[in-house]
């Protein structure tokens, strides 16, 4: 068994879990979107960040790929972890605004801005699809071509593969192609549903108002100061 | 495999190394080494080369004077070059003409040819060896000085410098433990970017239990513009792998990776023929010196991204997969290739053992700062006098490095800023010039070690200009995994870009701030976490200069084509007409001895009137 400091809770794990792993058992919730169950991890969407450490030398990492090592100290959610996370959301958001399950990333994480230009595609290169075509259906149909901003996912030489069997696992598993969302305003790209139904909470955390089980756990009470609903409802697209 | 009849046994070996060494000291011949890299091929060494041995033998001088092709001196500004031994006069910009004079009148007269002497630009005076050049004067060439005096493709030469004395210390009279606390006294620290201490690295691999362990030498030496790697595995790579040898036998590895860059044609030839030649004298194999330890080494051609050299890419790929890192821990030392532990170093770190374990840790550990110990190899390129390979003490300062050494800023030009560590390293500026240099100054300064690049830049240098370029470079070359630096370099140059074409708005400077430092905190590897660096430190020292780019549409220094304008000064303009016809658009008219006009709708910038004006008539605004 290893011994770790969970947000300032002593936590046995097993030998081999990941953070993320650990933080489950313990019933903490830390947002994936490239993770899933029954396909090795990846660590691309960089959703599921905490802040490892103690005193000046802590860093984010990737909770889905972290091993829990001895005496480690985790913490799900700092500012800088929350600063992180909404800046990722944020990212992935201007590249595939339709995506509902942005969106509702978007929403959930209070990311009500989108300062990048919109990109409108269908992918933001999570890998989910690979692994599952790999991993699930035996197929290893489709794959990473090229690196950096050339990314994209394809089948060899680009052509129809004789691999693929045409059983839409990477469709199904697939954050980005599937469920569409417009949201309300199509200007701003950002639909916001949590918008329209505001939660009680306040700017700073207050025990009494917190409809949510530990501080903090929604970002909302911690988030700093963000343009208005009218701003960025007006906000420009390009 | 049996090791072949040549192979020697420890007490052999010591014997040619003291036979080797004697020939050397009584050698009466005149030496003349030419600066043969990769770097002295391009500017026409091989055909000095060819014409001096021609010469030599016309005349039959080859029992007096000989040639010898050796690896890089380091002073690119003065190749090809030739350093005679032993008087250690230095030539430079040799031409195959000047052979005849170079044999007749200074290798058997020792009259010294004025017209290819190094003269300073500063004071205008000859100097007649490589000791009386600024370039050299500073530097402390305990890695790279060897390229000087020997042939890499002759094993012989090696040992005749006391080449392999090292490794037979080693064998001979130190456990592993033992050259692990040497290694680890002696302050040396990963010259491959992150700086780990090495001894402690080593320890790590060392007591990690597995049957099988692995070294590998890290060679990929993907920063543009940086080749200090490259110059010292095409100069001496037997230096490199007795590091190697002394480093497996601690760790207690027996198979060994030198992971190259494919580009590197002629480093890959001299280390090929140089594991060759030390498996022919028993120094690798099976059984190495009778001694019962074995090491194989092979060579592994890189798959050409600058990602691959990080090392659990690096990893990746000798397994044959697509060069991506991975998460750390497990770090290599406990999981590495094949899932074994495994040890991986640059090949300045392993160019560096060899020394340590001859002169002992005491000695290294005097050398340099109070954390950053030995010297560091930069290639000092960009707006510099004396380009080339400069080798130093750690805790230089960057002034000594640039003014002294580099010999200044060219044409007179004002110093603007030095960038550090390679493309995802920092700029920083004239303020810094007195900072000494480690690993810990230089991060803190916004920049990084890295793995030595340096570039010098004038006062004609748009520094959000440069942010652009290293950023365009970084999007390229991330791996694509992680959303952070895979999004947030793209989004970071597009913003920059942006900026640079005339169209930043308010809140564009914050927004590319607050996505660096996401950038550099949510990135898996070293590469997304280094990647905000050339935004960051730009934007630290030089935000005026983006605002001066989104508020007032200027760009200071007269670079981005977007945001200037070239205009004619009527007071200067003699009306020469010698900007008219380099004007590829037309755009100026004008007749003799009138000042000229220049048509702003139809000048598209590209400077060629500024650079054929004589009479600085006309500016850029
Ligand atoms: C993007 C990236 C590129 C790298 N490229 C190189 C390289 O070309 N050569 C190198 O020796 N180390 C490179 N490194 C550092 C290696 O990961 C590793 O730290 C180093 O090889 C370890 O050797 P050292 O301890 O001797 O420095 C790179 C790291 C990153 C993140
Ligand atoms: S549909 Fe084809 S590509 Fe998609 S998971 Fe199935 S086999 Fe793989
Ligand atoms: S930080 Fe960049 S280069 Fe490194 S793993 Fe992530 S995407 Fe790849
Ligand atoms: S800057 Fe170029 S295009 Fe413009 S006037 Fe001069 S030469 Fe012509
Ligand atoms: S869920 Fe961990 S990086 Fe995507
Ligand atoms: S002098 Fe060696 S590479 Fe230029």
């Amino acid at each position: 068994m290893i011994n770790l400091k969970l947000n300032k809770l002593d936590v046995k794990a097993e030998q081999g879990w990941t953070i993320l792993e650990t933080a489950k058992y313990y019933g903490l919730e830390i947002p994936t979107l490239c993770y899933n169950e029954g396909l090795s991890t990846y660590g691309g969407c960089r959703l599921c960040l905490v802040e490892i450490g103690e005193g000046e030398n802590t860093k984010l990492v990737s909770s889905c790929t972290y091993p829990v090592e001895e005496g480690l100290v985790v913490h799900t959610d700092t500012k800088r972890v929350l600063n992180a996370r909404k800046m990722m959301i944020e990212l992935m958001l201007s590249v595939a605004p339709n995506s509902k399950t942005i969106q509702d990333l978007a929403s959930k994480f209070g990311v009500t801005q989108m300062r990048f230009e919109a990109r409108n595609e269908e992918c933001i290169l999570c890998g989910l699809c690979v692994r599952m075509c790999a991993e699930q259906m035996d197929g290893k149909a489709i794959g990473f071509q090229n690196r950096g901003h050339k990314r994209k996912i394809s089948t060899p030489f680009d052509v129809r593969s004789e691999e693929c069997r045409l059983c839409g696992g990477c469709m199904y598993i697939c954050p980005a192609c599937q469920l569409r969302c417009h949201g309300p305003d199509p200007d701003s790209d950002v639909c916001n549903a949590c918008l329209t139904m505001d939660p009680t909470c306040v700017d700073v955390y207050d025990e009494l108002q917190c409809w949510m089980y530990d501080a903090g756990r929604c970002g909302t009470c911690v988030r700093e100061e963000e343009p208005n609903k009218k701003d960025i409802q007006n906000a420009d697209k390009k | 495999m049996k090791n072949t009849n040549k192979s020697k046994s420890l007490d052999q070996i010591k014997k040619i190394i003291k036979e080797q060494k004697q020939a050397r000291k009584e050698d009466d011949k005149i030496t003349l080494t030419v600066s043969s890299g990769t770097c002295g091929q391009a500017r026409g060494s091989m055909e000095v080369i060819d014409s001096l041995k021609e010469t030599i033998e016309q005349k039959q001088l080859e029992d007096k004077v000989r040639v010898k092709v050796t690896g890089c001196h380091g002073f690119c500004e003065a190749e090809p070059n030739i350093i005679f031994q032993p008087d250690n006069i230095f030539y430079q910009h040799v031409k195959p003409k000047h052979s005849k004079d170079i044999i007749e009148k200074t290798a058997l007269n020792k009259e010294i040819l004025d017209q290819l002497l190094y003269t300073d630009p500063s004071t205008n005076e000859k100097a007649k060896k490589d000791e009386d050049i600024s370039f050299y004067t500073k530097q402390e060439r305990l890695v790279l000085g060897d390229n000087v005096l020997i042939d890499p493709t002759d094993i012989n030469d090696y040992f005749s410098i006391g080449g392999y004395n090292s490794l037979l210390k080693t064998l001979e009279t130190l456990n592993p433990e033992q050259v692990i606390n040497t290694v680890k006294s002696s302050g040396i620290r990963g010259r491959g970017g992150a700086g780990f201490p090495t001894g402690i690295k080593w320890e790590f691999t060392r007591k990690a239990k597995s049957d099988e362990k692995y070294i590998i030498c890290n060679a990929d030496e993907g920063d543009p513009g940086a080749y200090m790697d490259r110059s010292l595995m095409e100069g001496n790579p037997h230096r490199v792998l007795e590091g190697m040898i002394i480093g497996a036998y601690a760790i207690g590895a027996n198979q060994g990776f030198i992971y190259i860059r494919d580009e590197y044609p002629l480093a890959l030839k001299n280390i090929t023929l140089a594991i060759q030649q030390a498996k022919e004298f028993g120094l690798l194999g099976q059984n190495i010196l009778d001694t019962g330890f074995g090491l194989e080494i092979n060579i592994v051609k890189g798959a050409g991204a600058f990602v691959c050299g990080e090392e659990t890419a690096l990893i990746a790929s000798v397994e044959g997969k697509v060069g991506e890192p991975k998460q750390r821990p497990p770090f290599p030392a406990v999981k590495g290739l094949w899932k074994k532990p495994t040890n991986i170093n640059n090949v300045e770190t392993w160019g560096n053992i060899p020394l340590i374990i001859e002169k002992g840790a005491d000695w290294y550990s005097q050398i340099g700062t109070k954390d950053s110990k030995g010297t560091k190899i930069f290639s000092l390129v960009g707006k510099i006098n004396n380009t080339g390979l400069v080798e130093v003490p750690m805790g230089i300062t960057l002034r000594e490095i640039i003014f002294d050494i580099g010999g200044g800023i060219p044409e007179g030009k004002k110093f603007k800023a030095v960038q550090t560590g390679g493309p995802s390293g920092g700029c920083l500026p004239a303020e810094k010039l007195d900072l000494p240099i480690d690993y810990e100054s230089l991060t803190e300064a916004g920049s990084i070690m890295g793995s030595g690049g340096m570039i010098v830049m004038d006062e004609n240098t748009c520094m959000v200009d440069v942010a652009k370029y290293f950023l365009n470079f970084l999007r390229d070359e991330s791996c694509g995994k992680c959303l952070s630096c895979r999004e947030g370099t793209q989004r970071m140059w597009e913003i920059v870009n942006k900026i640079t074409e005339g169209n930043g708005k308010k809140g564009d400077i914050e927004l590319l701030e607050e996505l660096a430092y996401a950038v550099k905190d949510a990135s898996m590897c070293g590469l997304g976490q280094t990647a905000a660096n050339p935004v960051l430190s730009t934007l630290r020292y030089f935000r005026d200069e983006y605002e001066a780019h989104v508020v007032d549409k200027k760009c200071p220094a007269g670079v981005c084509k977007d945001l200037i304008r070239y205009i004619i000064i009527e007071d200067k303009c003699t009306g020469c007409m010698a900007c008219i016809k380099p004007c590829p658009e037309d755009a100026i008219t004008g007749e003799l001895k009138k000042v000229h006009t220049l048509d702003e709708n139809k000048c598209i910038r590209c400077g060629a009137c500024y650079e054929a004006c004589k009479f600085d008539a006309i500016k850029i605004e």
